[in-house]
């Protein structure tokens, strides 16, 4: 299929790209990386009557510490969480999630701004915002603002971007030494979407965890942070008990919805199974 | 005269070497000519618009928008193309019984499936022409939807083709007797009933077609990606009431086939129609999209099968159903039985053994179409046979190896006919079987599994002998009155310049099928490769023959080449006796060069040969005409099929936990008599097991209860990709067939036949100590973690 016609606009500034989403009337989209919006052209599932090009905005890019945050400009291509120094050393998270998105072509070109942007339930990043209590630094016509990820995404691709808003960056806290990460995603193929897929942060004093955020992805309608589970973990050492009490949790922090090839039992029990190894692992020091 | 053909060590040997494709290179150039790759000029593009619905009664259809849009020259309709081009059915008269109702490229007053073609446009762009789409209003009145093929089958059921007395397009049965005594009096009986999955083949290229009638000269001249550009001549020429001579069908550089591209699609036969309509080029290329709602499924089977054992593990009977559900019409014109018929005829085939039943019901439902995709039939009924093989073999106490051992066709008890009625003429499985233990290094992978499952790992081994069909005569299409040829033609020159152009009737979608013919012809005339070139898949030019589907292209097609080579030969070497006042017996070729043949000694080129005869005729002497140019045609005889044979094995871990398998290594001895090129022979093995490992364990069509395919993308139909792909360990066992001199049989579905039964194997094998069995292709986590009753 092929896209419906569409006028197209390249802003030098983030200024010029507000004005002229204002301008068309709110029929515009903002396009990155265009990994998601293009095949929704290309499907007619979308057909704004403008496309308004970021890409050229200097401002969305870059990756720099801020005021103990990493903030992560919204052009920051998936590729560059493998190959970026300061998000390897700063938001490690980001970095062993990155391979896990998608394909090379499509890391190539897919942002971070984007992905967030669009929080599809079953992305790696939006979840891992959650986990890393990053926040979204938003741009709009009624100027700038920082939207924790708890109080970011709402519902299925529904967040709190007002229309004609951007994301300028994302601030991750800087990672630190009494931290530990784990990642792991349960897909049919690599680089599919996940069937389960979960990212956890923890600060931990010796072998007592202190905090923990937990968030799944391709578990409901948005990333999910567990916070019976993560109840189950704060104050505790990581013992078999302890792992097992969090797995338990689960069943009333999810909640999966029905789907045509995966049960809502079967994906909880993934859940269960993941968290599990993942908390494993977090145990060894991982 | 003619060489040894295995002797490897002579000039020119080009029959048993593995060379690379000469156009592989301009293919990863990006010098590929594709059907997407054309624009004619005048041309114009076709969109359809498809039926959301899975069966509908068409009330109206309102174009009038759609035909304002600017830059839309025709908008058509059922009965637009009605008017022009006569029905078909899917049906042939050996399958006796067999009903199909007859198809028009667009409905006239029902759509039977969610996806078929309704509506079509033609404007200046694809583009445009989607947009008009938007602008059509058509307005359907929802008929109840025949979805499962339980409901399809039940008395009173809705009916896909109202006026039928219901839902069955074929019922077969075969016996030979005794059966029931046979399971009366057995040791051991296994019985199990198997789910197989629909799926689709997914060629890199989709379905493409360029149609340009030239009203001016009467002439309708078809750029079609197809494998079997002959059959489209005479289809086009039938339906549309073009003088065969008059209808040229081109099939250019083509991404894939498996089998998919060899059917009548409405939308192909609307295109042809348009551009008659238009006068003008009209091209149409089926997106991803489309390409899932439109193209072929395969499969969907469920089989309830049986065997009975002797107390020592011997086969005894078997006895079989297969109820297999193929969509709304039997394909044309191959019809959609040709897979069930092969399903309950291969069941058992590498086993001796006498008393076999079975029955086979083919229903029609609300469905895409399905019909033959590589290996038609073979996966089924290996999975069938090898699964239950395996289950008896855990009952009496044997290895699956020794079971195997046991009841295969002794390698030196041939030539043998099957239950079913196939006759082989010589296997080789016991050799395959041995050679099999070899290279798994059978013994060391079962105790490294003992000691695994000590440690919580469930690795799986499974091994799956098969029998696959190629070559087939007449007797596959011919004798039920279908116009598919099943010999071929070829036309060999003698170029000016002492080069050689082949021209044959078996077509290249990627395979190396021009490779392996001039590899023939080069190995038979005694010529470098190099100054052979082989033209394919244009019905002006290449003479009429069966093309390229059923394992045919190197058994009936290398035979075509290697006799017009050898015929070729034979007048060069007359015209060179004349010329050296020599006998002909007294002189051969050896790397382009007129030799003596029993010195070898040079006596002159072949080019000189050529100017002579090209340009200096009169030097010869009075009354020579020489024959530069040979044509030759190949029809198979003897046995109906020539039958090959192997075996795979398979290793894998089954994590137990999440229900997903990890392949870890894949095995096959495989027997295709003659291998003319090792290198395409292992690449044919190689991508015909990744297709059958993909229907293992990830490739599904799923449907909604209201007949809605669920899973109709890339993103969520899953096909196997290479990081999920093990390394294939691959040997040869080599059984020429007698009934040609070049000895080759087929290989394209060898790999596919068994890939997915030996996974089925190696699934159960690693969740035997559970207590778990699997019975259903593919093997999705889901279906793991239900027989592990984990959720």
């Amino acid at each position: 299929m092929k896209a419906r016609a569409f006028s197209y606009f390249r802003a030098a500034t983030i200024d010029q790209a507000l004005d002229a989403h204002a301008r068309a009337g709110d029929d515009a989209r903002f396009i990155a990386g265009g990994q998601s919006l293009v095949p929704a052209l290309s499907l007619r599932l979308q057909a704004p009557r403008l496309l308004i090009d970021i890409t050229h905005i200097d401002e969305l890019r870059g990756v720099r510490r801020e005021g103990g945050y990493l903030r992560i400009g919204a052009l920051t291509r998936h590729c560059e969480m493998l190959t970026e120094a300061s998000i390897a050393e700063s938001a490690p998270l980001l970095h062993v999630a990155a391979p896990f998105v998608a394909h090379p072509a499509i890391r190539n070109r897919g942002t971070i701004g984007g992905s967030v942007a669009l929080a599809d339930p079953a992305s790696e990043f939006p979840a891992m915002t959650l986990a890393l209590d990053a926040e979204i630094e938003i741009v709009g016509p009624s100027g700038r603002r920082r939207v924790k990820a708890d109080d970011f995404f709402i519902d299925l691709f529904e967040t709190a971007l007002q229309p004609g808003e951007l994301i300028a960056a994302i601030h991750v806290p800087l990672f630190r030494a009494d931290q530990r990460f784990a990642f792991d995603e349960l897909a049919r193929r690599r680089g599919d979407y996940a069937l389960v897929g979960c990212g956890i942060m923890a600060t931990c004093q010796g072998s007592r965890i202190e905090d923990i955020r937990i968030s799944f992805f391709s578990v409901g309608n948005t990333p999910t942070r567990v916070k019976g589970a993560e109840r189950a973990l704060i104050g505790a050492r990581l013992d078999v008990e302890r792992i097992a009490a969090a797995q338990r949790a689960l069943e009333c922090d999810l909640a999966p919805p029905e789907g045509d090839e995966v049960p809502p039992a079967m994906r909880l029990h993934l859940a269960r199974v993941l968290l599990g190894r993942l908390l494993g692992r977090l145990g060894e020091g991982a | 005269m003619s060489a040894p053909l295995i002797s490897l060590d002579r000039p020119n040997s080009y029959i048993g070497r593995s060379l690379p494709r000469p156009n592989a290179k301009r293919l990863l150039a990006g010098r590929g000519r594709y059907v997407s790759d054309l624009h004619l000029p005048r041309m114009l593009h076709a969109a359809f618009l498809r039926s959301p619905h899975a069966h509908a009664k068409i009330v109206s259809i309102n174009t009038d928008a759609a035909r304002a849009v600017e830059g839309v020259h025709l908008v058509a309709t059922g009965p637009d193309l009605a008017k022009i081009c006569t029905p078909w059915i899917g049906t042939l008269d050996h399958f006796k019984g067999m009903t199909s109702s007859p198809q028009l490229p667009l409905p006239l007053d029902r759509v039977v499936w969610s996806g078929q073609a309704v509506v079509a446009v033609v404007a200046e762009s694809r583009a445009i022409a989607e947009d008009a789409l938007e602008l059509i209003e058509v307005n359907y009145e929802e008929l109840p939807v025949v979805v499962d093929v339980d409901g399809a089958r039940e008395v009173g059921s809705p009916l896909v083709n109202p006026g039928s007395a219901n839902n069955v397009c074929f019922r077969s049965q075969l016996d030979n007797g005794a059966v029931d005594d046979a399971f009366a009096k057995a040791s051991h009986v296994v019985e199990e009933e198997f789910s197989f999955g629909r799926h689709t083949a997914v060629t890199l290229e989709p379905r493409a077609i360029v149609a340009d009638y030239d009203p001016a000269a009467g002439m309708l001249t078809v750029h079609h990606a197809t494998q079997t550009p002959y059959q489209f001549q005479d289809l086009y020429s039938r339906h549309y009431g073009i003088p065969e001579a008059r209808v040229r069908v081109i099939a250019t550089d083509i991404g894939g086939s498996f089998g998919m591209k060899l059917h009548v699609y409405h939308e192909d036969m609307a295109v042809v129609g348009l551009s008659i309509l238009l006068g003008r080029p009209v091209k149409y290329v089926a997106d991803r999209i489309e390409s899932f709602v439109s193209d072929i499924h395969a499969r969907d089977h469920r089989v309830r099968a049986r065997m009975a054992l002797d107390a020592r593990g011997g086969i005894l009977a078997m006895d079989v159903v297969d109820l297999t559900a193929i969509g709304a019409f039997s394909t044309y014109p191959r019809t959609s039985v040709v897979e069930g018929n092969q399903v309950i005829r291969l069941i058992g085939a590498p086993y001796c053994f006498r008393n076999y039943r079975a029955t086979l019901e083919v229903i029609f439902q609300n469905k895409v179409q399905t019909s033959q995709y590589r290996a038609v039939g073979h996966p089924i009924a290996c999975a069938v046979t090898e699964r239950l093989l395996d289950m008896a073999a855990s009952k009496v106490g044997l290895d699956p190896f020794a079971i195997r051992a046991q009841n295969v066709i002794a390698d030196d008890a041939y030539p043998h006919t099957s239950p079913t009625g196939y006759r082989f003429e010589a296997l080789s499985h016991q050799a395959c079987l041995k050679r099999l233990h070899e290279i798994m290094d059978y013994d060391s992978l079962r105790a490294e599994q003992a000691d695994l499952r000590k440690r919580g790992v469930y690795r799986g081994i499974g091994i799956a002998t098969f029998v696959e069909i190629t070559n087939p005569s007449p007797a596959f299409y011919g004798v039920g009155g279908a116009r598919i040829s099943s010999q071929d033609g070829a036309i060999v020159s003698l170029t000016p310049s002492g080069e050689v152009r082949c021209l044959i009737s078996v077509t290249e979608q990627g395979q190396g099928t021009e490779s392996i013919i001039g590899q023939i012809v080069a190995d038979q005339l005694g010529l470098a490769q190099e100054r052979i070139k082989v033209i394919t898949g244009d019905t002006e030019v290449t003479p009429h023959g069966g093309a390229t589907w059923a394992c045919r292209g190197a058994g009936i097609g290398g035979e075509t080449a290697l006799q017009s080579a050898r015929a070729l030969k034979r007048n060069i070497l007359e015209i060179a006796a004349l010329v050296l006042q020599e006998q002909p017996s007294a002189l051969d070729i050896v790397d382009g060069e007129v030799v003596d043949a029993s010195t070898r000694n040079q006596r002159m080129p072949i080019s000189e040969i050529a100017r002579i005869v090209y340009f200096r005729s009169d030097t010869l002497p009075p009354g020579t005409q020489a024959q530069l140019t040979v044509s030759h045609h190949f029809a198979p005889q003897g046995y109906p099929f020539a039958f090959t044979n192997g075996i795979q094995g398979c290793l894998l871990d089954v994590d137990v936990e999440t229900g997903f398998v990890k392949l870890l290594k894949h095995f096959i001895v495989e027997d295709c008599g003659r291998v003319i090129n090792p290198m395409l022979v292992d690449e044919q093995l190689r991508g015909g097991i990744v297709q059958g490992l993909g229907a293992a364990l990830f490739e599904e069509c799923r449907y909604s209860e209201t007949g809605q395919l669920v899973n109709g993308s890339l993103a969520d139909y899953l096909v196997p990709m290479p990081m999920e792909m093990p390394d294939i360990v691959i040997a040869h066992v080599e059984t020429p067939t007698a009934d040609t001199e070049l000895g080759a049989k087929g290989v394209g579905e060898a790999g596919t036949a068994a890939a997915s039964a030996c996974v089925l194997n190696a699934v159960n094998d690693a969740l035997a100590p559970l207590g778990a069995t699997i019975n259903s292709i593919p093997i999705t986590p889901a279906r793991v973690l239900k027989a592990l009753k984990r959720f």
